[in-house]
């Protein structure tokens, strides 16, 4: 057994108990970091497999996006400093079932597939390999991802703003006054509510 | 450190993260189960690019898509959850139990 044994058995057991408990602490920030502990055990085994470059994008990656996450869940859930003991789960058994089946399942098609034995060359560059794949065969690819990348950004702020672009939710349907500085007339409003008291009315 | 022991741990996030998923009730505890679906995908992927892909970059591409994918599953999640928050008050799946706005 040699030292990369050793570290790849310390690294898969810990990202696997981590992310065990994750499901299974009460607090839900230590779920976030525990999270993070997963991945960055992961990031290592990839760094053990001559993936450098992605074992240290998917440690940066994770560590930004697990403080999102904890940051999140102080602003928003309930119990996220677990002072209180917490079991927030909906259909435990069949959850299991699942779970212990899909592992099942994937580690009998591990064991008994034959793939193919084609080691990576440890004295190849990758990295370089990676960086000329990403900006010449797959420069589409590379390029999607980033569009789509773009484009999350654009929905998410979409449909986590409080606010559209003429005022509150209903402003677009919310008829202006005839005239600067006029009175509202609720009977022109596109939302048929019966002229909701909530509407803002023009002439600032 | 072989194939079968990376796939097999690979396996186990995989399980582990459907286990989470279908069983969590909070939204974020949910989308904690999918990424930790996606981590034992992207180790599948890592492990399967060094011992049988002959270090193919493209095999790496596909990574750094996972990656991109668990991105923006994060970023569309958090927005969704907070849309919902805001028009619900609900941080849990049964919080939203019919779709009706």
């Amino acid at each position: 057994m040699t030292g990369v044994d050793v570290a790849f058995w310390v690294f898969a057991l810990a990202a696997v108990w981590s992310g065990y408990r994750v499901f299974r602490t009460d607090s839900m920030v230590r779920a976030s970091f525990l999270l993070l502990a997963s991945f960055l055990n992961v990031g290592a085994i990839l760094v053990l497999l001559l993936a450098e470059y992605l074992g240290t994008a998917l440690l940066f990656m994770m560590t930004v996006e697990m403080v999102v996450m904890a940051l999140f869940m102080v602003m928003f859930m309930m119990n996220p400093a677990g002072l209180n003991p917490m079991e927030m789960v909906h259909q435990p058994r069949l959850a299991a079932v699942a779970g212990v089946v899909t592992t099942a399942g994937l580690g009998l098609v591990a064991v008994v597939v034959d793939f193919p034995d084609a080691p990576v060359d440890p004295a190849a560059e990758t990295i370089r390999a990676l960086g000329t794949e990403l900006l010449g065969g797959s420069m589409l690819v590379f390029e999607s991802a980033g569009v789509t990348l773009l484009a999350t950004m654009v929905c998410a702020v979409i449909l986590s703003a409080a606010r559209g672009r003429y005022g509150d939710g209903t402003a677009g349907s919310v008829a202006p006054p005839l005239e600067p500085g006029g009175d509202h007339r609720p009977e022109d409003d596109l939302v048929g509510d019966g002229g909701g008291g909530h509407h803002h009315h023009g002439g600032h | 450190m072989v194939l079968e022991t990376v796939l097999l741990v690979a396996a186990v996030l995989l399980g582990i993260g459907v286990w989470g998923a279908l069983s969590q009730q909070s939204f974020v505890m949910l989308m904690m189960g999918i990424e930790l679906m996606v981590n034992g995908a992207i180790l599948a992927a890592g492990g399967l690019w060094a011992y049988a892909g002959g270090g193919a970059p493209k095999g790496q591409v596909l990574v750094i898509i996972a990656m991109a994918v668990m991105a923006i599953e994060m970023a569309i999640g958090f927005a969704l959850v907070v849309a919902v928050y805001r028009a619900r008050q609900a941080d849990m799946t049964e919080g939203i139990a019919s779709m009706k706005g």
